[in-house]
């Protein structure tokens, strides 16, 4: 059997990189353990959050399936930041995990050109490092031109609870035993990372009096930019919140060496963003209180998630744990906490289109590079679907710059920065980040993806409207002047704003800190969308801000532009930190600007570089 | 490997003793070969060692010999310090045999720009080098060290670290927006939170300006209408004919500049010619010239002439003056008193003839300038354009925060302007790397040949 591309993994990453490499018209096969778990969401409950939903809407922009399937899965959606300015406002929903794996996989099955099989892959067939195909632990073999690895956390994992530690993935799975050890034998760096999960509670043996509830939003959003919301308001699910004490806390001081990560049981590096609520506990020895979230995990079953709980202690530890929160006195867990440990590759052997340096036309994508998160994994799988088709075709690589999309973002750091424990994307991470809205990522990545092939002519239509209605109410704004009738006037005065002058065209009144839309919509009839407004509100509003960054930008492209020649011996730049030979060595970077950005290479560092490209190449400016 | 410099690094025949400089992986083997005394070659690192400078058989100089190896060396490479008798004729003697022995000539600067681009010190170190070369006076000297030795940059790092804390508690707001655990950062608090940054940055900008009179001088422009008595002020606070001084009005037809020390602090004093409009070409060209001195100066002494009334040109001058920091000096009060002045200006009065009110004038500079007050010891200062424009930058970006607070502009875009301010103290430190530094080196460091 031979396919041009085959992704090995039915997680979020496998996902969008087999859905898009087989819309690109290339045969594919994705090659999963059980097709049951395909879209799987072993962890949290939910899509998106702060920066990962604006990773969404990116990838919705860029044609790939996330958001869709999350705005037809979800029983509660928010606006996280939208007291905040518009830069960091991002959204998350409460996804169902039923419905989300299913209506994924019909999307899948649905596609042209994508075979879906079932299968456990424990090496590769590599030809003068080239990749060759794939060989089952059947022995049986595939073959295929290109290959996309995202085996999530399923690489050599350990189920860690207490001292007791299980072979295996999330869910009872079995796990691939040699695939990692044959890709340390193909040349690649393996390291051993750690995340986890909180316990899942029985739902009618919670006492919701005791918790306060947090509601979804009163407000209609979706994620894709081609959907109508698919859901009501007043049917959204709640959500609940409550907090630890000082007895869990004590039984968990008291109980610390049994613990999998602090009785020295496990060897991953855990994330320090996402810390077990011991780390939290032992870190934060000061803090009376932490707030947990109780979440549905979905409508055809009664398991909550107990956000924020993570931990790797033994049952009957977890079990008083639980109790000692205040409305879960007589909780039932379904299934116990755990930590899992897992081998990832080094993501310093990747290049920016995500295929490894080391074996040509393999890409990874998701957790195998080192990211934590559902959608971080998404999105790299759409741009290592993207990639592999490109690859294919003899076509450059299509790379999405920090200024473009978080998505461009992670990436850089990942293969610039490596990381040593699980990368989730932060919006402190995106310099840029006030032009990575998520209201304008159509605007931003949808031209590209037309150019690409990734969308249909639908959502490429869907885009040009939203361009054309841009312009349109810019032009109202500006031929629309405000009369200074007394109605207005009192409405002004009613708010205690300064009154305009007499027929200020509606642009220059916008440019007034407190003069917004849902202000000038009680003055007059404004006949746009809410999201046209916002786009538009947001340019006059912060113009000056986003030139700024506009400014930064051009500042940093000039660097990305100072190309570094593929052949260079840097054994031959004089007087570089030896840290800084090592690192560039290893990385390889293609710009100054890259470079620039590897931890621990310093400024000085840089400009030996630059003068000794001056110097060698001479026409580096 | 680089190739071995050597150059003379004391002033040529002005002290007792001149030091001559050798640098690279050659140095300890050059020197060794025209020395006569110990086996430089094995001796210990950080080490003094008399004898002879050799040419052939003759004994050139009794010197001392300071070898130092890599890398904790000034440029990190191995270095000789000559330490011979300070006569011209000896030292060139010297710097000729070490060229003949294969060291190159040393160009301007290129000690430093070793020690900076082998990593041993930060640009802004770098510049406070170059500074110490041209320094003339002990506060200069002294201030340049304070660079090198790191205390600016110290400081700077300091503020860099406020700023560091609060765009960090910003960025945990946004990134973890439903958990508590963070203060929330809003408006009220912000304000004060950069309100003592604020401070910091404006104290570093005063100091500065300090910093700048120890290495410049202060300009000091003396104005008035012709044959108000300017260059004989400038002669009696000199003591010496340096303007041509006549009675007829106009003598002065170029800017005279001539230097003096208060406090240890030069006074460069810049007579300029009389303003007035005139027909004369020659003087109409030293009128232009005196009216630009007047922009760029910085203190400007207004002469006026007791002996006669206020004309309209002095009432011109007055007003031309009023926004710059200036002084009135009425002169010839050994004549008749026919001026009439209503003003809140700082006046002087005296008379060049008695020599009186000139130390009265040099007292009122001095505490213009709190000249008295400035101390050596505390020299925390950035002293040149380039730094000071950079902490300006900073101040800049914190001020826009605070104004736009008043906008209510969302806290997380005024992040931004954090941001920026950090880095342009990373750029004032080296902590951040900008391209135009690159071309800047390339035209201090004169690379790329």
């Amino acid at each position: 059997m031979k396919y041009e591309v085959i992704v090995v993994g039915g997680g979020h990453a496998g996902c969008e990189a087999s859905h898009m490499s087989a819309f690109l018209g290339h045969k594919t096969l994705l090659i999963t353990m059980n097709k049951k778990n395909i879209a799987d969401m072993p962890c949290n409950p939910s899509i998106g959050g702060t920066a990962k939903g604006v990773i969404v809407r990116d990838i919705d922009a860029l044609g790939g399936l996330m958001g869709k399937v999350a705005d037809e899965s979800h029983f509660q959606m928010k606006m996280l930041n939208s007291k905040k300015g518009p830069a960091v406002q991002s959204l998350r929903c409460q996804a169902d995990k039923t419905t989300y794996p299913k209506n994924m996989l019909k999307r899948l099955e649905d596609t042209k050109n994508l075979t879906i099989q079932e299968g456990l892959v424990e090496d590769l067939i590599v030809e003068e490092n080239k990749i060759k195909g794939i060989v089952l632990a059947n022995g049986e073999k595939i073959l295929c031109d290109a290959l996309i690895l995202t085996t999530g956390t399923y690489l050599k994992s350990n189920i860690l609870r207490g001292a007791v530690s299980t072979e295996g993935g999330p869910h009872g799975e079995g796990r691939s035993n040699h695939l990692s050890d044959n890709l340390k034998r193909l040349g690649f760096t393996i390291q051993r990372l750690k995340t986890g999960t909180p316990p899942r509670i029985k739902a009618d043996s919670i006492d919701f009096s005791k918790c306060s509830i947090e509601e979804g939003d009163q407000k209609y959003y979706t994620f894709s930019h081609d959907d109508q919301p698919k859901y009501k308001i007043e049917e959204q699910q709640k959500c609940y919140l409550i907090y630890t004490n000082q007895e869990t806390h004590q039984i968990i001081l008291d109980n610390l060496d049994k613990s999998s990560m602090y009785g020295g049981y496990v060897t991953g590096v855990g994330p320090r963003y996402c810390p077990s609520i011991e780390d939290k506990i032992v870190r934060f020895k000061d803090k009376e209180r932490h707030q947990l979230f109780l979440e549905p995990e979905s409508m055809y079953y009664d398991e909550w998630y107990l956000q924020g709980f993570s931990t790797s202690m033994p049952e009957d530890v977890q079990v008083r744990m639980v109790h000692s929160l205040k409305g879960l006195e007589n909780a039932v867990i379904t299934k116990y906490a755990y930590a899992i440990e897992y081998d990832a590759i080094d993501p310093l052997q990747l290049k920016l289109s995500l295929e490894t340096k080391v074996i040509e036309n393999l890409f990874t994508a998701g957790q195998i590079n080192g990211t934590s998160g559902y959608e971080e994994a998404a999105g790299q799988g759409l741009m290592a679907g993207i990639n592999a088709a490109r690859k294919l075709e003899n076509q450059e690589p299509f790379i999405l710059k920090r200024n473009e999309s978080y998505i461009g973002v992670l990436i850089d750091d990942l293969v610039t920065k490596g990381t040593k424990e699980p990368y989730r994307m932060l919006t402190s991470r995106a310099e840029y980040r006030l032009l990575l809205r998520h209201d304008n990522a159509d605007l931003r990545l949808r031209g590209y993806a037309h150019e690409l092939g990734t969308i249909t002519n639908e959502m490429y239509q869907n885009y040009l409207n939203r361009v054309a209605k841009i312009k349109e109410l810019n032009e109202f704004l500006k031929t629309t002047k405000l009369e200074l009738t007394e109605e207005v006037k009192a409405k002004f005065q009613e708010q205690n704003f300064n009154l305009p002058p007499n027929k200020m065209n509606l642009q220059e009144l916008l440019k007034r800190p407190e003069i917004t839309f849902a202000f000038l919509d009680t003055l007059l009839a404004i006949p746009f969308s809410e999201d046209i407004k916002e786009v538009v509100e947001i340019a006059i509003k912060y113009e000056g801000y986003i030139k700024k960054t506009e400014k930064e930008i051009e500042k940093m492209l000039k660097l990305e532009e100072k190309q570094i020649p593929t052949d260079i011996d840097y054994s031959k730049v004089k007087n570089l930190a030896s840290e800084a030979r090592v690192k560039l060595e290893k990385i390889r970077p293609i710009s100054i600007g890259q470079a620039a950005r590897i931890s621990g290479v310093n400024p000085a560092d840089i400009s030996i570089l630059a003068i000794y490209l001056k110097k060698e190449y001479g026409k580096n400016d | 490997m680089e190739d071995t410099i050597a150059a003379i690094s004391t002033s040529l025949g002005v002290g007792a003793i001149s030091i001559i400089r050798v640098s690279g992986s050659n140095a300890i083997f050059i020197v060794n070969q025209i020395f006569k005394g110990k086996d430089l070659t094995k001796v210990n690192s950080h080490t003094i060692h008399y004898g002879f400078i050799m040419e052939n058989d003759e004994e050139i100089d009794e010197v001392l010999v300071t070898v130092m190896k890599a890398p904790k060396t000034f440029t990190t490479e191995d270095i000789v310090e000559i330490n011979c008798h300070g006569g011209i004729a000896t030292t060139k003697k010297i710097l000729e045999l070490l060229l003949e022995k294969g060291c190159r000539l040393a160009e301007a600067g290129e000690f430093t720009k070793r020690a900076f681009l082998n990593g041993r010190i930060s640009l802004l170190e770098a510049e406070s080098v170059s500074d110490l070369i041209e320094s003339k006076s002990n506060k200069q000297r002294q201030m340049a060290m304070s660079g090198i030795s790191g205390r600016t940059t110290s400081l700077v790092r300091e503020i860099r670290d406020k700023l560091l804390d609060v765009i960090a508690n910003i960025e945990v707001n946004i990134d973890y927006p439903e958990y508590e655990d963070a203060i929330e950062i809003t408006h009220e608090n912000l304000k004060e939170k950069v309100e003592p940054i604020k401070k910091d940055l404006e104290l570093l900008l005063k100091n500065s300006e300090v910093g700048k009179i120890i290495k410049s001088g202060i300009d000091v422009a003396l104005i008035g209408r012709p044959n108000v008595g300017k260059s004989s002020i400038l002669n009696a606070l000199l003591n010496e004919e340096k303007a041509i001084v006549t009675d007829i009005s106009g003598t002065t037809r170029d800017a005279i500049e001539a230097q003096m020390t208060l406090n240890g602090i030069e006074i460069n004093l810049i007579d300029t010619a009389g303003i007035r409009d005139t027909e004369d070409t020659v003087e109409k060209i030293g009128v232009d010239k005196s009216k630009k001195i007047l922009e760029t100066a910085d203190l400007v002494i207004l002469v006026l002439n007791n002996n006669e009334a206020l004309t309209t040109e002095d009432k011109e001058l007055l007003e031309k003056i009023k926004d710059k920091t200036h002084l009135i000096f009425v002169n010839k009060t050994d004549l008749e008193n026919k001026l009439v002045l209503e003003t809140n200006d700082t006046i002087v009065t005296g008379n060049t003839k008695d020599l009186d009110g000139l130390e009265a004038l040099k007292k009122k500079i001095v505490e213009m300038y709190h000249l008295d007050e400035i101390q050596e010891k505390d020299l925390t200062y950035l002293f040149n354009v380039r730094q000071i424009d950079l902490v300006k930058k900073a101040l800049a970006n914190i001020n826009q925060i605070l104004n736009d607070i008043q906008k209510n502009i969302p806290v997380d875009m005024l992040e931004i302007h954090l941001r920026e301010a950090f880095d342009n103290l990373g750029l004032l430190i080296g902590e951040t790397y900008e391209d135009e530094l690159i071309d800047k080196l390339f035209k201090n460091f004169c690379l790329g040949k």
